[in-house]
């Protein structure tokens, strides 16, 4: 099975690897911002959206916004705090790197397979909440810091029904690693039926729910976009931010949207397995198959954002411990019962 | 870093090192507050937010996201009209009053051309009233289509915003066919209208009445019915029917806290309104959500009352017998009507001659926003701008 991993040394494969990432994260958030922000919202809401701009749909629209911020005066208020205002993007988008680095798109093809990976992934992803804070508190502004406080308090909501909700398929699969949990849906099967495996989503469906929920709280879209809030707070944390700062906090957003709804359809999609795909058609087939698993998972999550008003932030804690919280417990207690039972 | 000579005398407590320009403000700060304060915030929402659609500032003092007190700041886009009303003639002043609430600036002009009317003793013909009329109810459709779209932005929902835009556009068409403006039509004359309507609109307009009862079925089912939505605006900003009276609150704001009070009903008649067959709604709740379902029932009825319109609209002429130069006779005239955004008035004092001596302009949005220090105390921040939006001002009815 070392088809890619050749001969080459560990130093190229090392850079190779990280060449990738470092190309994931803005690809995700470009296809991911052109797709559902740009076309989808537009077709929502009766509307085309950009058309002009590359020739077709305007799919260049994007890069274009990318450029033009690149040219932009980069903006730091005087009051503001500047290594930590200047340094908050960064954390920001360095979390949503790092989820990256566990989930696989096929066999061998992973960065590194952790024992922990699905522990890992989501502790990296709660530390974009420390660049919006840091964000919040360096701008020297009331908006921004309300946005921040938010964004910390709603860490407290949404980060325990994440946790719970994946337990169920940890435990399901008996392993925390990403790719065993692919490979244990892969070789899984159905009442005996394997035809297509066992993806966990028919048995976790109520972890499936949970999970999508609160990852919509992670990443701080409606109907918990809180943080960000345009008609309250008027763009929250990032409300002084302009320029290249801002295109990180934008590919920040949409990276990390690209990753949760990566890291769901490994979860509970199967990943990169295909049925009746095996070998090296499955190390080749892999990234896009899990790449269409992912666009539907976030075709979910964007229709949802494109769809509802906001909450307030203490109803989302009421929502989040009074509802979602003890589901996740019960689901868990099922998933075990029937574990042992069976 | 820097070498700004400090001033150095036995009263002043700045410290005797050097420090740096940026942060002697923060020193000058931490004077002031010998403890860290985890009091009080004071946040200016506005004159320049989303929330405040216009330049209405608000001063809100913040525990937390818990509004402490709450102070509306206006006159940031005043612009003098009752003054500049003493140096106009009586058809030059439709002009401006089209700018008080802009979204239905029909529905402006109607009052101020009706107190002059009056003073003049002359009536406009009966096919004039109609139209005057249907343009009102199609200036109200308007307005309160937007509204219904917007109110969904604020809570946070995109979408209806684009919806309330597209369907309001048909009726802004319809307006814009029959008196060459989209906003500001500027059509009336002091007895009677500038133009008759032009050919095949009633038909366009029985179809856009139907495209209206449609909208106000979906902005029903996608707004009103999301739980979310009635999360945010149910016992969100309360105001009692007898309060709110007593702030001067009126239209669709006071009907939605119970009050069954419509001036197209029981002021003095108007227009054509004697002759048609309405219905007044009102909601028990004075909340968000009331103020929200009050408004979309009257739209409702709004498109219906142009139908029946339509179907009585008699024929005629739409001038009455006025001289070319107008000249207002000496003497007052209070009108008031019910206007999309609550009650219009217009207090015209004349002297004779071609142009009022005084003209008072009582505006709905001014009484309307009033009550708001009452309102937000004790609120969430999120909720100051559900009861902002649910509230529905205008900046230029608020400011004039």
């Amino acid at each position: 099975m070392m088809v890619l991993a050749l001969e080459i040394g560990w130093g190229w494969m090392l850079a190779f690897k990280a060449l990738v990432i470092l190309m994931i994260v803005p690809l995700g958030a470009l296809i991911l911002g052109y797709t559902f922000l740009l076309k989808m919202m537009s077709h929502m809401q009766s509307r085309l959206g950009p058309m002009d701009p590359g020739g077709f749909h305007g799919w260049f629209q994007l890069v274009g916004d990318g450029l033009k911020f690149l040219q932009k005066e980069d903006i730091i208020p005087e009051d503001a705090d500047r290594r930590v205002f200047a340094f908050a993007p960064v954390v920001v988008v360095i979390s949503t790197f790092l989820i990256f680095v566990v989930i696989p798109v096929g066999p061998v093809a992973i960065v590194a397979n952790l024992d922990v990976g699905v522990f890992y992934a989501l502790a990296v992803s709660s530390l974009s909440v420390i660049g919006v804070l840091m964000a919040g508190w360096s701008s020297a502004n009331k908006f921004a810091l309300m946005g921040a406080l938010r964004a910390a308090g709603q860490l407290i909501a949404y980060e325990l029904p994440l946790l719970l909700a994946v337990v169920g398929v940890v435990m399901q699969a008996g392993t925390m690693s990403l790719q065993g949990i692919v490979l244990s849906q892969q070789n899984g099967s159905i009442f005996g039926w394997s035809g297509i495996g066992n993806p966990f989503i028919f048995t976790q469906i109520i972890g499936f729910l949970l999970f999508m929920i609160a990852a919509q709280a992670e990443l701080s879209q409606t109907p918990f976009d809180m943080p960000v809030a345009e008609s309250e707070l008027v763009a929250g944390y990032m409300v002084e931010y302009s320029g290249f700062r801002f295109l990180f906090f934008f590919i920040g957003e949409f990276g990390t949207a690209t990753a949760f709804a990566a890291l769901a359809a490994t979860l509970f999609l199967g990943g990169w397995s295909l049925p009746g795909v095996h070998g090296l058609n499955a190390e080749l087939l892999g990234p896009l198959v899990l790449f269409v698993k992912l666009m539907g998972v976030a075709f979910l999550m964007f229709w949802v954002r494109f769809t509802y008003p906001r909450l307030r932030e203490d109803q989302l804690q009421a929502f989040a411990w009074k509802f979602l919280i003890p589901i996740a417990l019960a689901n868990i207690i099922i998933t075990a019962i029937i574990k042992v039972a069976f | 870093m820097s070498s700004i000579e400090q001033p150095s005398g036995p009263a002043n407590s700045t410290p005797d090192f050097e420090v740096a320009p940026g942060l002697q403000r923060h020193l000058a700060d931490a004077r002031v507050n010998v403890e860290l304060d985890t009091g009080d915030m004071i946040i200016n929402l506005g004159p320049q937010h989303p929330a405040t659609h216009g330049t209405l500032r608000l001063v809100v003092r913040l525990d937390g996201e818990r509004v402490i007190a709450a102070d509306p700041v206006i006159g940031y886009m005043h612009r003098g009209y009752e003054k500049l009303s003493e140096f106009r003639t009586y058809p030059q002043i439709t002009t401006l009053i089209n700018r008080i609430d802009w979204l239905s600036s029909f529905a402006n002009e109607v009052p101020f051309v009706h107190a002059a009317e009056q003073l003049m003793e002359i009536e406009a013909p009966p096919r004039a009233e109609y139209i005057r009329t249907t343009l009102t109810e199609l200036s109200r459709i308007a307005t309160f289509l937007l509204f219904l779209g917007e109110m969904g932005l604020q809570v946070g929902a995109l979408t209806p915003a684009f919806y309330g835009f597209r369907d309001r556009e048909h009726v802004l068409n319809l307006i814009e066919s029959a008196t060459g403006g989209r906003f500001h039509p500027n059509f009336n004359r002091i007895g009677g209208l500038k133009d008759d309507l032009p050919w095949g609109w009633i038909a366009e307009t029985r179809n856009v009445m139907k495209i209206v009862l449609d909208a106000c079925d979906v902005f029903e089912d996608l707004v009103l019915g999301n739980e979310i939505f009635q999360a945010r605006t149910r016992s969100v900003g309360i105001i009692p029917g007898e309060l709110g009276a007593a702030y001067g609150v009126s239209g669709s704001n006071l009907r939605a806290s119970g009050v069954d009070w419509d001036l197209r009903r029981d002021g003095a008649p108007y227009l054509a309104y004697p002759e048609l067959d309405f219905e007044v709604f009102t909601h028990p709740d004075g909340d968000s959500y009331a103020r929200y379902w009050v408004r979309l029932q009257e739209t409702r009825e709004s498109a219906r009352m142009v139908l029946q319109l339509l179907d009585k609209m008699p024929s005629g002429p739409i001038m009455a017998k006025v001289a070319r130069i107008i000249k207002v006779p000496a003497g007052e005239a209070w009108v008031e009507t019910e206007n999309p955004l609550g009650q219009m008035g217009y207090y015209v004092v004349s002297k004779g001659g071609t142009g009022p001596f005084r003209v008072k302009i009582r505006s709905a949005s001014f009484s309307n926003v009033s009550i708001l220090p009452w309102m937000l105390r004790g609120v969430y921040v999120p909720d100051v701008v559900t009861i902002l939006a649910s509230l529905y001002f205008i900046l230029g009815d608020i400011d004039r």
